[in-house]
């Protein structure tokens, strides 16, 4: 008697659909499975109207930081993105999808980012393996929902060779020793980042999915029926 | 601080694992995806599939593991084997894979090291790697061989040590060092080889070949300077959970996620 699963949000009447940002580079699938695996649906677009129009809205991020700049320009995503956080809407930026947020990044060369945190994204110190590869601790320096039933220092896995340095340390929610403590975990409204993927860091990140929707679409029934949370 | 990985490595063919065998909790030892979950559940920190048919129908159902895999686990997965093109890597990524594992194939034309790196990033190229002792050389020196999936392989002439380091300048960001001599031998890693690599490149490097003890893990990471360690019979054949060498290293001082 098996029946399909139903994601809790339908509960509420509203269409719980996650939106990726497909920018032709990073692999998608890992994030797509992590969030069915948790209930919802996911649209991947790289369409304008669909960004504006996002309950939830994750930026995924495999590759390097200039080209992702680039490919977001090439299909006119970067205003529709800037405005979306302007907006306070709920957004998830992962590894390059953190990094793009900054001011700009010194990857390849100095390349203009989306400029919505301030900072800009360095190199990781010489003297250990680069990338920095593999599960690293995350130090909660700020407590945060998306951090709910997640232990401090627990690990997650890591894979890049910039980190986010960040102007104001407010926003620093989460970070980890390598070389130097870097930024590994963002907070700002109900903005989101982190430079570990959490779709690859077992169950502890699929909670970090958890919390960052549940949180999300809690926002949006609010904004839709006008209640203040 | 980073941890070091354990990475059990599945050899697969036709759908099928070739090692392995029946555990309690497990009712398919054969199947990758079964196999690659309960690992995952035992500690696991990464998957690799190394396919060992690589032919092209192969191929096709190394990409449905992969798949089916992917929706269920995870950890990261790497996929090596037969692997010859730039798209054949794409169709691993897109499946689901996170890095991609080349050997043979960028010994005979280094440029898909590079072509790799600039489509998909450098961290998701592995270069995999066969070496095997020079005799009678000091210091000592390693050659690469090729080839090695059938009778022992073909000699190259290609030194390893200046392989590893121009590897790495193509693009690779990660290197797989397996010891022919060792490999099979549960013997343990050659230890000299992976210092001798991992000292020279500035990527992480995993050993593979020769663990027999937990002990030859602990030195694959204390003399060898291996960021991460790769094995297939101790796990394969039920020797140590992954969770009992976690266990064991953490205990000799060496950082794991547990």
């Amino acid at each position: 008697m098996a029946m399909a699963p139903v994601p809790d949000i339908q509960k509420d009447g509203a269409t719980s659909v996650v939106t990726i940002i497909d920018y032709g580079a990073g692999n998608l699938r890992s994030v797509v499975n992590a969030i069915a695996r948790l209930g919802y649906q996911s649209k991947i677009t790289n369409q304008a109207d669909d960004v504006l129009a996002a309950q939830a809205l994750i930026l995924p991020g495999v590759g390097a930081a200039g080209d992702t700049m680039a490919n977001l320009k090439q299909r006119q995503l970067t205003k529709p993105i800037i405005q979306y956080i302007w907006d306070g809407r709920p957004f998830l930026g992962i590894c390059i999808g953190l990094q793009m947020l900054l001011t700009g990044t010194e990857e390849g060369g100095w390349h203009d980012c989306l400029n919505v945190i301030p900072g800009k994204v360095k190199r990781l110190p010489d003297g250990q393996k680069i990338p920095h590869m593999g599960w690293n601790q995350v130090k909660q320096v700020l407590p945060h929902p998306v951090f709910n039933g997640i232990p401090d220092e627990t690990n997650f896995y890591f894979v890049h060779s910039y980190y986010a340095e960040i102007d104001d340390e407010s926003s620093v929610i989460g970070i980890t020793d390598y070389g130097t403590n870097f930024c590994s975990a963002i907070a700002q409204g109900n903005l989101v980042a982190t430079q570990f993927h959490p779709e690859r860091s077992g169950e502890h990140g699929l909670r970090i999915y958890d919390n960052f929707l549940k949180l999300a679409l809690k926002e949006e029934l609010g904004r839709k029926t006008g209640e203040v949370i | 601080m980073l941890t070091k990985r354990i990475i059990p490595c599945l050899d697969v063919t036709g759908g099928r694992v070739v090692k392995g065998i029946k555990y309690r909790n497990l009712q398919d030892a054969g199947d990758p995806v079964e196999l690659a979950a309960f690992y995952n559940e035992q500690g696991a920190d990464e998957i690799v599939f190394y396919d060992i048919t690589a032919s092209s129908d192969g191929r096709e159902t190394m990409r449905d593991v992969v798949e089916r895999t992917a929706d269920q686990v995870f950890i990261p997965l790497t996929v090596g084997g037969g692997l010859r093109t730039v798209d054949d890597m794409r169709r691993m990524l897109e499946a689901g894979a996170d890095k991609v594992s080349i050997n043979t194939a960028a010994v005979l034309d280094p440029d898909l090291i590079t072509h790799g790196a600039e489509r998909f990033g450098s961290q998701c190229i592995v270069l995999s790697m066969d070496a095997k002792r020079i005799p009678d050389e000091h210091p000592l020196r390693w050659e690469i061989f090729t080839h090695t999936g059938a009778g022992g392989g073909k000699a190259t002439g290609r030194d390893a040590l200046e392989w590893a380091v121009q590897a790495v300048e193509l693009g690779a960001g990660e290197i797989v060092v397996n010891s022919i001599d060792a490999d099979g031998t549960q013997t343990g890693y050659d230890v000299e080889l992976l210092r001798t690599i991992s000292e020279a490149v500035t990527v992480p490097v995993v050993a593979s070949g020769g663990a027999g003890t937990m002990e030859d893990l602990y030195q694959a990471v204390i003399r060898g300077k291996a960021d991460a360690v790769l094995a297939a019979s101790i796990f394969h054949y039920g020797t140590y959970s992954i969770r009992e060498v976690k266990d064991y290293l953490a205990s000799r001082g060496i950082p794991v996620r547990l």
